[in-house]
């Protein structure tokens, strides 16, 4: 009922709009029991509004400049995922050892996987007990010293805020290999940004390199405090100060 | 009609053979493993392959503290310094590459696997990702 009501009201807007008051042309009544039983004549055409043909003879144009034009030229493509050593392009095949070497994929079964670096997620093998690797050279049942603390960085930009955990930090690496070199254990000494870390230093000395690599997709591991709903991204001074404005 | 077949015929065996050639011929792109290190301070010039250092293998048995804050080895590839000298003497490597906790140093091709003239790097790195080479000298004019 409530269907028809307001395609009736619809249909009456839309003949008032196209020819006045007085006329109902192109008026479509619906009957009493709604779309359902609405008589075929009555039901609209379908006709695609997104879909084009396509021409019968087309022609495919291809760029006559050389390589100039091709596309994602910059873009170095990963051919194969964890390859065996023969294979990998940096082991020398006329070695015989390369061929004793363990194959990655064979170590990685059951391990848990992501999207980037060794395609294995290390952090959370290690959390689900997937790998027990060592913390001393020789004992095997010491345990490392783990430091539950999350340090949260504010950004300027508009991506989510940065949260350091120090907990999967301490699980694998002593306090000595970060603190004081890298990192001055004091808040606000630290200046950090991205071009630093994609230049391999700060969190670059081990992302990008060791521990999972600075890509689209691992973005959000470290910037995943999202922004509070009302923020909003500064002006910049040149916005500020325009006189157009 | 029967020519024409022939001849595009002909064209996609030469096609084959070219791409064939080429596949052996031209050098191929390495896609090792992220964050393999090839180390080449001094393995060619001594006259043997470089040494390849696999992160992931040694990653599954120990944490990273054991190597990098207990024996000593910098975050950085070639900043070691390692000589055979120093890993028969225990240093670096040779903390555990001494036959009682991993295989001993006369299993030369295991670790010397790399390609000769390789360059020490580290392998997937994200400064080699970069599309513009962070290292490349800007032209003064």
């Amino acid at each position: 009922m409530k269907l028809r009501s307001k395609s009736v009201f619809l249909g009456f807007a839309l003949s008032l709009a196209i020819s006045g008051p007085a006329c109902s042309q192109g008026f479509v009544e619906i009957q009493a029991g709604g779309v359902e039983d609405m008589p075929l004549d009555y039901a609209p055409e379908y006709s695609p509004v997104n879909e084009v043909a396509l021409p019968v003879d087309e022609v495919i144009r291809v760029a006559q400049v050389g390589g100039a034009n091709i596309f994602n030229r910059n873009l170095k493509k990963q051919k194969m995922k964890n390859a065996p050593p023969p294979e990998d392009g940096i082991h020398d095949t006329e070695n015989e050892g390369t061929f004793v070497l363990q194959p990655p994929l064979e170590a990685y079964e059951g391990l848990p996987p992501s999207d980037f670096g060794n395609y294995v997620d290390w952090v959370k093998a290690l959390d689900e007990k997937k790998l027990s690797p060592r913390w001393d050279r020789v004992d095997s049942s010491e345990e490392p010293f783990v430091m539950d603390m999350d340090i949260v960085r504010p950004v300027n930009a508009s991506v989510p805020d940065v949260v350091f955990p120090h907990r999967q930090h301490t699980e694998w690496l002593a306090c000595s290999n970060c603190h004081p070199a890298i990192f001055i254990p004091q808040k606000g000494a630290n200046q950090i940004n991205m071009s630093a870390i994609l230049l391999g230093q700060k969190c670059g000395v081990c992302h990008g390199k060791v521990s999972f690599p600075i890509t689209t997709k691992s973005c959000k591991k470290c910037h995943s405090k999202p922004k509070p709903a009302d923020w909003q991204p500064p002006l910049s001074e040149a916005t500020l100060k325009n006189p157009w404005r | 009609m029967s020519r024409v077949t022939k001849h595009s015929k002909w064209r996609y065996v030469l096609l084959g053979a070219i791409t064939w050639l080429a596949a052996f011929t031209l050098p191929q792109t390495a896609h090792a493993e992220y964050a393999d290190v090839v180390i080449n301070n001094y393995a060619d010039a001594a006259g043997i392959r470089p040494a390849v250092f696999p992160h992931w293998f040694h990653r599954i048995r120990f944490r990273c503290k054991v190597c990098h804050a207990d024996l000593g080895f910098q975050f950085k590839a070639g900043g070691n310094k390692i000589t055979m000298a120093k890993i028969i003497d225990g240093k670096f490597c040779g903390a555990c590459h001494n036959g009682e906790i991993a295989w001993s140093v006369e299993n030369c091709a295991m670790c010397h696997s790399g390609i000769p003239g390789t360059p020490t790097h580290f392998h997937g790195s994200t400064v080699q990702r970069l599309i513009a080479p962070a290292y490349k000298p800007v032209e003064k004019q």
